[in-house]
């Protein structure tokens, strides 16, 4: 079980060769094929997470959640993207059209081009890039000017608000981010995440780097737009933010992506701190897609409990706590990398 | 120094946070509120003019639709102005259930206020535990009166029928629930770091600025002073209830949350009262088929309603239908005062400021 899709993959490229092809042809094919299979399960999972997220938010709040079509209302996603898709694409006449359609379609390729890194099992990482972490991070934060593109685009004002808190966001949480990583960075002496999962053989970095892990957390939740950090969409107070304008399939988009940063930043962290697709009996890409949907659950959980945060409070928790914490955490991972060498363990 | 244009962005009247068709043009600057502008008048169905083409009874469902929240109350108080202006005796068994279910309205309503302030700023789970425990009092009016949340109960004279039997078991577990209820909501509503943040120090109301603007309710008790129509303009029967009037320090949304909060209990104490004293006997006092008080004569109750003090101010011209009917109504009044305590917060603020004054736009453009 355990080199299922290694086996589909050296046979498909056995296959390709065997008919004659040049291995770097059949290399590229492969490619192809990785990337598909990628962005087909993404949106296959989307499907599976929101459907979750609406079974978990029914179970916090007693109510009983999608439970219609299908068995416990699992088709509820798909009927509702159908519905989606054959809704009317409206431009509003006042907007600046071209940054207004790429936008969502900016977004979701952001959102997937993070997945290229990510080690989705032993040795099933797509691209092994020596400088992974700081590639996940720096793709990461381009989302901020689609964001961005789609506040200004829109030519609404609850939409510029809700892309202006986003981008002030961002850059307050961008750093406490890549902060609380440097720990773990420090440890294992590598951006590799296929270095960074083989060094947590022994001990989880959660329980070396606690305090990095409780700072990641929360900067993800606000890189992720999340709630209690929801700022751009603030459906309550910015209508829906930067996606008031968007309709049908073109909002959806921007759903879609935000479910798939979700993914990705939650393998993230099952990947820094969980000792990625590490585990005992089972294959590793089962116990990553575990960690990462524990994560995800605790994320929901915290959607659904918490109030939304102020935007001045928000961004004091980020550079008056968050910041100062982190860098304390690198200064002390630091000094307790240099007490171990000098005790010789 | 450098600035930046003003702009201003329309909250409402289709906003998610706006409780029905409120429009709050705010003047921004960035996300600091320079001023806001209410504009009412969205959800206005001419309710004091079509009560002078109704008679005195047939304009009681039209009553309840004021404050749609809190049924019965704007109900008991128009028919205690009509009793007032025509002079009839309503039996004791009546007067108490006036006042359970009356509490009982204030309790759904400010479960409400619970609730939306919670989802208004952004803890959606916190709307449902009210909404859930609020349904068990809709289902009690639905066992009083058939009706859910337009009752109609009230009648001139006293009540309409009596409650059945099963209400009395139901009303029981629901007060032995409340202080369960409370705990959940100061667990997960008023207790949360992230409310507090946004409520403490927000929306100011000094108690001089409240007075001078005509502020009641709960609003003007979070500011500190302890008025309230129950004890100080007893009505029906409040004089022989017990109960205290919780107010607040700082008069900002916290304290208009907290105050709520108590407020649910003190109504709890005063229907276990009521449950405890009532008498048995008549529901209906001798009213007149055809209600024609005298020809000049007018009349001002005033109730305290979930919301502040709600008052009918009737005149009648000696014909079967009222001559004028003007309703003060307390959510109009209290949004008055919006613009002053909004003015210097951010964005977020008003949203946190409209939730806490707990308007009604039925009752405000009536």
């Amino acid at each position: 079980m355990e080199n299922w899709f290694l086996n589909i993959a050296h046979w498909l490229t056995s296959w390709l060769v065997s008919l004659g092809l040049a291995p770097v042809w059949a290399d590229l094919i492969l490619l192809v094929v990785q990337w598909t299979i990628i962005v087909g399960i993404i949106t296959l999972n989307v499907l599976i997470l929101i459907w979750l997220e609406r079974k978990v938010a029914g179970f916090m709040q007693e109510r009983l959640g999608p439970n219609r079509l299908g068995p416990f209302g699992i088709f509820q996603t798909i009927a509702d993207t159908l519905k989606l898709l054959t809704k009317e694409d409206i431009i509003p006449s006042q907007t600046d059209r071209l940054i207004f359609k790429v936008a969502p379609m900016f977004f979701i390729i952001v959102a997937v081009m993070l997945y290229a890194v990510l080690p989705m099992g032993q040795d099933m990482a797509v691209v092994n890039l020596n400088v992974g972490l700081f590639y996940f991070i720096s793709v990461g934060s381009l989302s901020t000017i689609c964001i961005l593109m789609a506040g200004w685009g829109s030519n609404n004002k609850w939409s510029l608000l809700g892309a202006m808190r986003s981008v002030a966001q961002m850059i307050s949480y961008e750093i406490p981010l890549a902060f609380s990583l440097l720990g773990v960075v420090m440890i294992t002496g590598s951006l590799n995440l296929s270095d960074i999962v083989q060094a947590q053989h022994n001990i989880w970095f959660i329980l070396l780097q606690p305090v990095a892990f409780v700072t990641f957390f929360i900067a993800a939740t606000a890189e992720l737009n999340r709630g209690p950090f929801d700022m751009p969409e603030a459906e309550q107070e910015l209508t829906a933010g930067a996606y008031t304008e968007y309709t049908g399939m073109r909002w959806a988009l921007f759903f879609l992506a935000e479910y798939t940063n979700l993914v990705a930043v939650s393998a993230l962290a099952s990947t820094l701190f969980l000792g990625g697709w590490q585990g005992p009996f089972l294959p590793s890409w089962l116990w990553i897609i575990l960690k990462t949907y524990l994560i995800m659950l605790v994320f929901m959980w915290l959607k659904w409990t918490f109030p939304r945060i102020r935007m001045d409070h928000l961004m004091s928790l980020s550079w008056k706590v968050l910041i100062p914490i982190s860098l304390v955490n690198i200064v002390l991972t630091g000094a307790g990398i240099e007490l171990f060498r000098w005790m010789g363990w | 120094m450098f600035t930046t244009d003003l702009y201003t962005i329309n909250i409402g009247p289709q906003h998610p946070s706006t409780h029905g068709g409120l429009h709050v043009e705010a003047v921004m600057d960035g996300e600091v509120v320079k001023d806001a502008i209410v504009h009412l008048g969205y959800v206005h169905r001419s309710v004091e003019k079509i009560a002078e083409s109704r008679t005195y009874t047939q304009f009681i469902p039209y009553a309840s639709r004021l404050d749609y929240l809190a049924t019965h109350l704007p109900t008991l108080g128009y028919v205690q102005a009509v009793e007032k202006l025509i002079g009839v005796e309503v039996p004791e068994r009546a007067e108490y259930i006036r006042v359970i279910l009356g509490e009982l309205s204030r309790i759904a309503s400010h479960m409400v206020f619970v609730g939306s302030l919670a989802i208004d700023l952004g803890a959606t789970t916190g709307l449902i535990y009210c909404l859930r425990d609020r349904e068990r009092i809709m289902d009690m009016f639905e066992m009083s009166s058939g009706q859910r949340l337009l009752a109609s109960y009230m009648r001139i004279g006293g009540v309409i029928t009596d409650l059945p039997e099963e209400f009395f078991p139901a009303v029981h577990s629901f007060l032995d629930d409340l202080p369960k209820m409370i705990d959940e909501y100061n667990g997960l509503i008023s207790g949360n770091e992230i409310l507090q943040a946004r409520c403490k120090g927000i929306g100011i109301l000094t108690s001089e600025e409240a007075m001078a603007y005509g502020v009641t309710g709960p609003n003007l008790r979070a500011s500190g002073v302890a008025y309230d129509l129950r004890q100080a303009d007893p009505y029906g029967i409040y004089e022989r209830f017990n109960f205290e009037i919780p107010i607040g320090q700082r008069g900002d949304c916290m304290d208009r949350l907290t105050v709520r909060i108590k407020e649910i209990e003190q109504s709890g104490h005063i229907i276990r009262q009521a449950l405890k004293e009532m008498p048995v006997g008549e529901v209906r006092g001798k009213v007149p088929k055809v209600i024609k008080p005298e020809k000049g004569k007018e009349v001002y109750h005033r109730i305290e309603s979930a919301k502040g003090e709600l008052g009918y101010y009737l005149v009648s011209d000696g014909t079967e239908k009222p001559y004028r009917v003007h309703v003060r109504a307390p959510s109009f009044v209290n949004l008055m005062v919006l613009p002053s305590i909004s003015r210097g917060g951010k964005l977020q603020d008003i949203i946190a400021v409209i939730a806490t004054l707990d308007p009604v736009l039925g009752e405000s453009d009536r």
